[in-house]
């Protein structure tokens, strides 16, 4: 049994504390917009904020999380820079199949947090992390931009 | 047209009601208030089941055809006759069908198609299907007939409600208002007298001055619930009892499982059931993590089959070989190119190579199922639904009308959903368990046991008269049929597989002699549709030998090109938008150069520019793209754009990093790691530009991915001279090469190129 502090409230999870973040969030909690694509931090599909910074949920074992605050895509719009993110992704049509782009938010709000004014290399250090086999990169970009500047 | 039968119009129907379209669905399906055919009760019951209504007894609305469902409270629901998988069909398809029916896609919602060939049958696919860029050439007409005919009858029954001529009411946002009175009833109002009203003999579609939402940029609908988390993909379904699966099937094609000792797997907390298929084990446990750690502790032995040996570079040399041994099947003739070969001033030719591909889209396949003795019920994102159903139905030994698909959003398609392989055997999974399971492959599974795109080998060749241009053109494309693997009985020897040739035996330019022909050679490997088909291969070989001929005859390519194109107005417009915001001609610094390609695919035309630097060691630097498509009209031109751009992305995916290979049986890829996929920081600007027209619509979802390599490749040539005939493009190559700063129009592009 662990207890973790996840989008502000606290659950009790009955599993062992080597499986990965992302499968208690997904199997056993039912937040699905946390999402699997590789398994091996690869591609950022998973990425959620441990105390606001990115992590790749399917490789960090329950263990670690500790009494960090878990934020997912879920609760993300709840925060002043998730809703700005959430809010550009929209009106730049970023997605298209939308699998990657709940980790590719959590990346780009955690960027936005950090560095309120991202540069191209910024951008490019936070977000090369996280595929998008859509190719939506040149949108997502723009979409940083526009949150920055909203 | 013949070719073209509108969607949902039985074929007898069709017959009997000759020249109404789509409107006889609804002399069928709309004229009762238990609004639906004999055959699409139990697709109805899954469209409930999609959109929370009822689960009892029929819809209690007005219904009319396929694709639309008023209820007298309530959103409009739009059911799109083809899948969302990033190519923004669910909202140019509403937006097909709102602009006739006059409402906001804000007062819509829309719910994917069940299984059911008599309604969502595709027009050019002639099955449920989604693929070849072929959705919006489909649902061109039979949408907007649906949505005219529809509010046809909602007019009809206002008019008759208030006793007023109906050409005293308009329509507009789901309100019909009776213009004298200022009267107005809703649509949800007017439902179910609606139901009964005549169904229209024909209607009159739009004039496109009058579109109010086709030609604009409208909102995607699905965008919200992506940028959220709340949007579910087929792998976020859970169902009550539900428990979670991995599987691990024979590395090696054709292998089966010999022995399995799963003591130590079943020790695994959270691991419920060890199931063996023939080919295939599955471990099965409370969550995902206890059935990967369940399958990670099994000791599989394995029978590796016929194909232990199977490896690349025998499959590329047999490819090659088959060019000398097997008889070539005749895709296009014009002229004499003997002829003409044997007149000309200057004769060049070359090898083009181009390899496996997996589809890795992002959501690893996954399928959730249920199979009771009465009835299975299968939860995926599919491409061919019907195709799943019935591989569901031969699995379980029930009637199809037993199994019920719910198709999901699409985490990626890419042609990979176009097999339901794996639906088959989440099926074959479920039959051995009691209680619904979902399955997931893990990256390995889904990189190492896709269908993949098939390696080609194509010789090509071309002789020039005095001035450089191309007299004869002669295209000996190899590989395998796609067809063969797809169609229950396989595809005939000598019969000509249109999808292995689309691309190459119509070329834009105008050839007065061209000869093409396939040379067949199917590979002991698993092949499929990889986005761009056809096209994606042939164009890569076409594009990019257009381009020797062009640096042969010292020409610029893109006024090459256009030499090329006077009876091809549509790519010319195309080709010259692209090179103007591009700025082509403009200078560039040494070790710099543009490439270009143009191509006619999917009925649409498109022209690509990209600018790239290549550095001493090799490296290429992508520096800026620019896109032109003539797509007709575009439905959505944000969605044109969106996939111009994406589109590219994959295909230069491809042409850097994209392989798949083979050594003692196995597929030596296994995920992101070792099958590369560019990202972020490597993604140059792109800029995609929509020509102006009021064309038919022309497909365009795969359009950017068929651009993408020659343009590449053509510009890593301008850059340094050399010609990279092979791909994923072998940068050791270029080692240096632009360090001879040598202008481009200067080179013997022939100097590599093999003489015939």
């Amino acid at each position: 049994m662990m207890t973790l502090r996840i989008n502000g409230q606290s659950h009790v999870i009955d599993a062992t504390p080597d499986m990965p973040l992302l499968w208690a969030l997904r199997d056993l909690l039912g937040l699905t917009g946390t999402k699997f694509g590789c398994g091996i931090a690869q591609c950022g599909a998973c990425t959620v904020h441990l105390d606001g910074n990115p992590v790749r949920s399917c490789v960090l074992p329950m263990a670690a999380v500790g009494n960090r605050d878990v934020t997912t895509i879920e609760a993300v719009g709840e925060t002043a820079v998730g809703k700005k993110v959430q809010a550009a992704w929209v009106a730049l049509e970023v997605p298209q199949c939308g699998y990657c782009q709940s980790g590719q938010i959590m990346s780009a709000a955690a960027l936005l947090t950090r560095t309120p004014e991202p540069q191209d290399e910024d951008i490019d250090a936070a977000m090369s992390g996280n595929i998008c086999r859509c190719g939506t990169y040149t949108r997502i970009r723009a979409a940083i931009k526009q949150a920055a500047k909203g | 047209m013949v070719d073209n039968p509108a969607y949902g119009v039985p074929e007898l129907a069709r017959r009997r009601f000759l020249g109404g379209g789509l409107l006889l669905a609804f002399a069928v399906v709309g004229a009762s208030r238990k609004a639906h055919a004999a055959g699409e009760e139990p697709s109805l019951r899954a469209i409930q089941g999609a959109t929370g209504a009822s689960p009892h007894g029929g819809f209690d609305g007005f219904a009319p055809g396929g694709f639309i469902r008023i209820p007298p409270e309530g959103p409009i629901t739009i059911i799109a006759p083809n899948v969302e998988m990033g190519q923004g069909i669910y909202t140019g398809e509403a937006m097909l069908i709102c602009e006739e029916l006059e409402a906001g896609l804000d007062q819509i919602h829309v719910v994917a198609a069940p299984p059911d060939e008599a309604l969502y049958k595709q027009p050019i696919l002639k099955s449920q299907a989604t693929g070849g860029s072929t959705s919006i050439r489909g649902a061109w007409t039979p949408l907007r007939q649906a949505g005219a005919a529809a509010r046809t009858m909602l007019i009809g029954a206002a008019a008759q409600q208030w006793k007023v001529p109906a050409r005293e009411c308009t329509a507009k946002r789901a309100v019909v208002t009776h213009r004298p009175s200022g009267r107005t009833l809703t649509y949800s109002a007017l439902a179910l007298a609606a139901s009964h009203q005549p169904v229209p003999k024909d209607v009159q579609l739009k004039d496109p001055k009058d579109f109010t939402m086709i030609g604009k940029p409208l909102p995607r609908v699905d965008t919200p619930g992506k940028v959220d988390g709340s949007a579910i993909f087929g792998i976020d379904i859970r169902v009550p009892g539900m428990k979670v699966a991995t599987v691990a099937a024979c590395p090696t094609f054709g292998g089966k499982v010999a022995h399995v000792d799963d003591r130590a797997t079943r020790r695994v907390p959270g691991v419920r059931d060890v199931v063996r298929l023939p080919n295939a084990v599955a471990v099965v446990g409370d969550h995902f993590w206890a059935a990967k750690q369940g399958l990670a502790a099994l000791d599989i032995t394995w029978d590796h089959g016929p194909n232990a040996m199977l490896d690349s570079a025998e499959i590329i040399r047999n490819l090659r070989d088959a060019h000398g041994t097997v008889q070539p099947v005749m895709a296009r003739q014009t002229g004499d190119v003997d002829t003409a070969l044997g007149k000309a001033a200057k004769k060049i030719g070359a090898d083009y190579e181009l390899p496996f591909l997996a589809h890795a889209t992002m959501e690893p396949i996954n399928t959730t199922v249920h199979v009771r003795a009465d009835a299975c019920e299968i939860w995926v994102g599919t491409q061919v639904p019907t195709m799943a159903q019935k591989l569901a139905a031969d699995g379980t030994g029930l009637p199809l009308d037993k199994v019920v698909i719910h198709n999901q959003l699409l985490g990626g398609g890419f042609g990979r959903r176009l097999s339901a392989d794996s639906i088959a055997q989440a099926v074959a999974i479920a039959k051995q368990v009691s209680y619904p399971v979902k399955i997931i492959w893990t990256r390995e599974e889904d990189i190492q046991h896709d269908q993949y795109r098939p390696a080609y080998y194509d010789r090509i060749s071309a002789g020039l008269d005095a001035n450089g241009m191309p007299t004869a053109w002669v295209d000996h494309v190899g590989g395998a049929s796609v067809l063969a693997t797809y169609v229950p009985t396989g595809w005939p020897e000598g019969k000509l597989d249109p999808d292995a040739v689309e691309g190459a035996a119509k070329p834009p330019y105008d050839f007065a002699n061209i000869h093409v022909d396939w040379v067949r050679a199917d590979p002991p490997v698993p092949v499929l549709w990889w986005r761009g088909v056809g096209p994606t291969h042939n164009v890569f070989v076409v594009e990019s030998f257009i381009d020797e001929l062009a640096h042969a005859a010292a020409k610029d390519p893109v006024a090459y090109r256009l030499d090329l194109l006077r009876n091809n107005p549509r790519a010319a417009g195309a080709l010259k938008m692209a090179a103007e915001k591009s700025g082509w001609g403009g200078a560039l610094p040494a070790g710099s150069g543009r490439g270009v390609s143009l191509h006619d695919s999917f009925g649409s035309h498109v022209a690509m520019v990209i600018e790239i630097a290549v550095t001493e060691t090799g490296e290429i630097k992508m520096k800026r793209i620019v896109a032109a498509i003539d797509c007709g009209l575009a439905i959505n031109p944000d969605s044109v754009r969106a996939q111009l751009e994406g589109g590219i992305v994959f295909g230069l995916t491809a042409a850097l990093y994209g392989e798949i290979t083979f050594q003692n049986g196995r597929v030596m890829q296994s995920n992101f790691n070792n099958y590369r996929m560019l990202r972020m920081n490597e993604t140059p600007p792109i800029e995609a530009y929509v020509v102006p027209s009021s064309e038919s619509p022309g497909g365009v979802g795969e359009t950017g991915t068929v651009s993408a390599a020659p343009a590449l490749g053509n510009a890593i040539f301008a850059a340094t001279g050399q010609r990279l005939r092979r791909y994923p493009f072998d940068r050791t190559q270029l080692h240096g090469a632009h360090a001879e700063g040598v202008v481009v129009s200067s080179r013997d592009a022939a100097q590599k190129t093999r003489v015939d």
